[in-house]
């Protein structure tokens, strides 16, 4: 590795090093407060493995197995119900935090699906997730979690909508130019 | 257990894949690698601020500061914790609860837990690296907004 591949990589991971600089800081001045930050810090990290590794392989798959056209057609400009359908479907029988969704999006970006429908993707995964609501009914009851998961359905498609029509055509190209080259 | 669905779903289909064109796998496991490696820092950086937050944020802190209140003052509270905190599911419902038992209103249980799941200030810069900065303030904007109006609307409902 020479000079400025170093450089590179030290740039590219200098938001990590401050944060872990930070952390360490805190550690010495406020042991109890810094050594609960670190063990989070773990936990999530720990979290984060366990579901980074089949999410990506997944995604590999996905770009190499499954055409673009096939990809536009059910989700794409056009796609209408299903595209919608299709996106709420997947987000919801999802596993993992929010952040393993992002890389999702990317993908479906690249593969020309319609932002509108990637944003529902979104919402669905953070949202009305099949396990979480059953979980959310037993501690919140039953009510609750209906009434919240009724009201976020029109929610998450109008999120979707207005994301995808405020946005600048040279935005909304923009996106799917950089998601070509992730 | 959806892990390990994820995780038979990933592994079988690599097989399956591996079985019909082992070139073509090949491929797939470099552009899986090839997009971990591009968002490795983003992910890396958010971990440490995910510690320092639930740290400050304990969920003693949070009920002391939503537990009693309520009105505006409450849900705005509770909008602001909600937004920065990440806090699983599985843990933010049953702090939900307790906080609920502990006598804070069913708006301001509701905002708190509809921005935990859907707007994210700590996770911003993963979000902006793949939606750019405009679509991700929208949909972080608007998440914000319809998790005050639906608390509202559930606070009404139910109380």
């Amino acid at each position: 590795m020479n000079t400025s591949q170093v450089v590179v990589l030290f740039k590219r991971y200098r938001f990590f090093m401050i944060m872990l600089v930070i952390l360490i800081g805190l550690t010495l001045v406020q042991p109890e407060l810094g050594g609960t930050a670190s063990n989070l810090a773990l936990e999530n990290l720990i979290d984060m493995m366990a579901v980074v590794p089949p999410i990506f392989i997944l995604l590999g798959l996905l770009d190499v197995w499954v055409p673009r056209e096939v990809m536009i057609k059910l989700t794409g400009e056009g796609s209408g119900l299903l595209g919608i359908t299709l996106a709420f479907l997947l987000g919801s029988f999802a596993a993992g935090p929010l952040y393993a969704a992002f890389p999702i999006a990317g993908i479906m970006l690249k593969k020309g699906s319609k932002l509108s429908n990637i944003m529902i993707f979104i919402g669905a995964w953070s949202t009305t997730k099949v396990p979480m609501l059953l979980y959310e009914a037993s501690a919140m009851g039953f009510n609750f979690m209906l009434g919240r998961f009724l009201l976020n359905i029109p929610v998450i498609m109008i999120i979707g909508f207005v994301v995808q029509k405020s946005l600048p055509q040279k935005d909304l190209e923009a996106l799917y130019e950089a998601a070509e080259k992730l | 257990m959806f892990t390990a669905i994820l995780y038979g779903l990933a592994f079988g289909l690599l097989l399956l894949s591996f079985f019909k064109d082992r070139k073509k796998t090949k491929m797939a496991l470099k552009k899986s690698w090839k997009s971990f490696e591009n968002i490795l820092p983003q992910m890396l950086a958010i971990l440490p601020l995910i510690g320092l937050v639930l740290a400050i944020l304990s969920p003693e802190t949070i009920s002391g500061l939503i537990g009693k209140q309520s009105g505006w003052l409450g849900i705005a509270i509770a909008a602001t914790l909600g937004s920065i905190t990440l806090i699983p599911g599985f843990v933010a419902f049953p702090l939900a609860a307790a906080l609920l038992e502990a006598g804070a209103g069913i708006s301001q249980i509701a905002v708190f837990v509809s921005t935990l799941m859907m707007v994210g200030i700590v996770t911003l810069p993963v979000e902006m690296k793949y939606f750019g900065k405009r679509a991700t303030l929208t949909r972080n904007a608007l998440a914000l907004f319809f998790s005050v109006a639906i608390a509202l609307i559930l606070g009404g409902l139910i109380a």
